[in-house]
């Protein structure tokens, strides 16, 4: 069941990820005029352009070149920047490291902020608890995480001194330094995803808290905390996993924001350099790598609902 | 209430059985699911809030040229990055502009993108899920590899690069929000077709002879709308942050016309000096954003089939 479950998954990603490609590639139809002048920079030396021209076959059909573009694609050729000179492929394996631990950060925070409100919010429903947690939950989808870094630069950095305003330091070269300066953009990203998370929290746990075995785990005379936490948690997380793993796409759209404000330079900043410079092949190589990296990610969310819930392997 | 056998010997003698006479007591206005969920919505504290202050940003954008204190273009080199003032309520930029000024007529260019991306989405994204949901085979699983294919690409970067290609301006941005919400009309009017075509109503409508057409258009499409005006609602505030993000980037409207985003772009590199050049804009989207989550969060409450 879980092969057959596997390939139906598999099945469906590859028509999904054809039509991705057909739409990144479709993006460059929507430039007026000819692409290659257009992605040749404002100096059109008649070398790149002419080198464009070859590279992306424009005597031959759209479906060809197409198909062309999409071998290239398949065989790890994102393209090349044109300002950078280097491959869009080596480009974002330089980036994709520093988004990566802001994402992993920023989820942390939200997992932690997001669950433990989640659950004394089904706790105490109706309470206070519960009042202050649907207001962070309300707050947190309602502000715009670039505003909510520049408010936090303005206190935490301008006015407390606490922490730097900007920049990035790597962790190799100095850790203590390297979450000084990751902690606040963090913790900015994470605000949106932990109000998404207190919700769904919220929802999940008061489902399970009304079920048969908490009842009785209750009149068995079982700690208040062992009943929420080992028995009503536990299930009430599976949903919460998987939806936390769905969330990373939303940590990527966010990052774009987030490394603007502090000045970090991960894939998000990359990419509005590439819009900035005119760089086409980045911000379509960008894409694409976020869409499949999104895709795949979904795939395992599926998978890890399939693996952790016994009643879908029943 | 009376028994089943009681009421059946109240037909058989042609008297009114009470289950009749109890709804028959009902005002008109109760039997009307519609009135009935905008009568609940009326009761939502919350939401009532939240339109109050959506007709306020409204009324604000509208009147934007009768109420705004100054011309939201004129610059003061005599008045730069000024605080607080009984001349400036909300300080002035990096070039002396009446930051007040411009948080009324940035209220314009929000809103606009708000309703005009929805208003997108929704044109394209209903008909396309009504039609694959509605007739399936493969129309269904092309519209519904393609509808994957765009919620594969977040949100945000789907449209940054949109923006990015078609070239930077509100319009544009407008265009790229839109196109990159509709997968999400399209997946749950599908969803919502499918649940209500295998309906008895439907069936009975296709029984007695009528067209494909009308029976998608006249009896599935007015009973799957309020799921996607409840969706519809909380697009608008995800699609102001959108617009407001695009500009921040410099993707949305261009300077020196005024939006909430250019300008807290603007006031990022003043943060130390001028931090109210950042503050209001800020608040102005936050408030907008919470209006549109608090009238939706009410309006699914009021639409919800269940408690209806």
């Amino acid at each position: 069941m879980m092969l057959r479950y596997l390939l139906h998954r598999l099945a469906l990603i590859v028509p999904t990820l054809l039509f991705v490609s057909m739409l990144i590639f479709g993006l460059q139809q929507l430039l007026p005029g000819d692409p290659a002048l257009i992605l040749a920079g404002e100096e059109r030396d008649p070398q790149v352009i002419a080198y464009l021209h070859e590279k992306m076959h424009s005597d031959q059909p759209l479906p060809v070149r197409y198909l062309y573009w999409l071998d290239g694609v398949v065989h790890g050729d994102l393209g090349e920047s044109l300002r950078i000179q280097k491959s869009v492929l080596e480009l974002i394996e330089e980036k994709l490291p520093v988004t990566l631990q802001l994402a992993v950060m920023a989820m942390l925070i939200a997992l932690v902020i997001g669950v433990t409100a989640g659950i004394v919010s089904a706790v105490k429903k109706d309470s206070i608890w519960d009042y202050a947690a649907n207001v962070f939950a309300l707050w947190g989808l309602s502000t715009p995480n670039f505003w909510l870094g520049i408010m936090l630069i303005l206190l935490i950095s301008v006015n407390l001194g606490w922490l730097p305003a900007s920049g990035y330091v790597s962790p190799f070269e100095d850790l203590g330094a390297n979450l000084k300066s990751m902690i606040m953009p963090a913790f900015v990203l994470g605000n949106a995803i932990a109000a998404v998370l207190m919700r769904h929290t919220r929802s999940a746990m008061l489902q399970v808290l009304n079920t048969d075995y908490v009842r009785t785990a209750r009149a068995k005379g079982l700690d208040e905390k062992v009943v929420v936490l080992k028995h009503a948690l536990r299930n009430a997380l599976i949903p919460i996993v998987t939806l936390g793993a769905l969330q990373f796409g939303e940590l990527f759209s966010g990052a774009v924001l987030t490394e603007q404000v502090f000045t970090i330079p991960g894939f998000g900043k990359l990419i509005v350099d590439a819009v900035f410079n005119r760089d086409y092949a980045v911000v379509q190589g960008v894409v694409l790598f976020t869409a499949t990296a999104y895709v795949t990610l979904n795939l395992l969310a599926d998978l890890a609902y399939f693996l952790i819930n016994p009643r879908m392997r029943g | 209430m009376k028994p089943v056998e009681t009421i059946l010997a109240d037909v058989a003698s042609g008297a009114a059985p009470d289950v009749i006479a109890d709804d028959a007591t009902l005002e008109p206005a109760e039997r009307k699911p519609w009135r009935r969920a905008l009568r609940k919505l009326w009761r939502r504290r919350g939401a009532m809030v939240g339109l109050a202050f959506v007709v306020f940003f409204v009324l604000l954008a509208v009147l934007a040229p009768y109420v705004s204190p100054q011309d939201p273009l004129a610059t003061s080199w005599s008045a730069v990055r000024k605080g607080p003032t009984a001349a400036h309520w909300f300080g002035t930029d990096e070039i002396g502009r009446d930051v007040l000024s411009r948080v009324i007529w940035g209220a314009r260019a929000s809103l606009l993108a708000g309703l005009v991306s929805v208003a997108i989405s929704l044109a394209v994204g209903v008909p396309l899920g009504l039609f694959a949901g509605y007739v399936g085979r493969w129309p269904d699983a092309l519209i519904s590899r393609l509808t994957d294919a765009l919620l594969a690409c977040p949100f945000l970067i789907l449209a940054i690069a949109l923006a990015a290609f078609l070239g930077p301006s509100l319009t544009n941005a407008m265009i790229a929000i839109g196109v990159a919400a509709t997968p999400i009309f399209i997946r749950l009017t599908r969803a919502q077709v499918l649940a209500v075509k295998v309906e008895d109503y439907v069936e009975a409508a296709r029984a007695v002879g009528n067209s494909h057409l009308r029976i998608a258009l006249r009896h599935v499409l007015p009973n799957v709308l309020p799921p996607i005006i409840v969706q519809g609602t909380l697009a608008i505030a995800a699609a102001v942050i959108a617009e407001a993000s695009l500009s921040f980037l410099g993707l949305g409207q261009q300077p020196p016309a005024p939006s909430w985003g250019s300008m807290l772009n603007t006031a990022k590199n003043y943060v130390e000096n001028a931090p109210w050049m950042a503050v209001w804009p800020g608040l102005s989207i936050f408030l907008l954003v919470l209006s549109f989550n608090l009238l939706g969060d009410g309006l699914r409450d009021a639409l919800d089939p269940r408690q209806i």
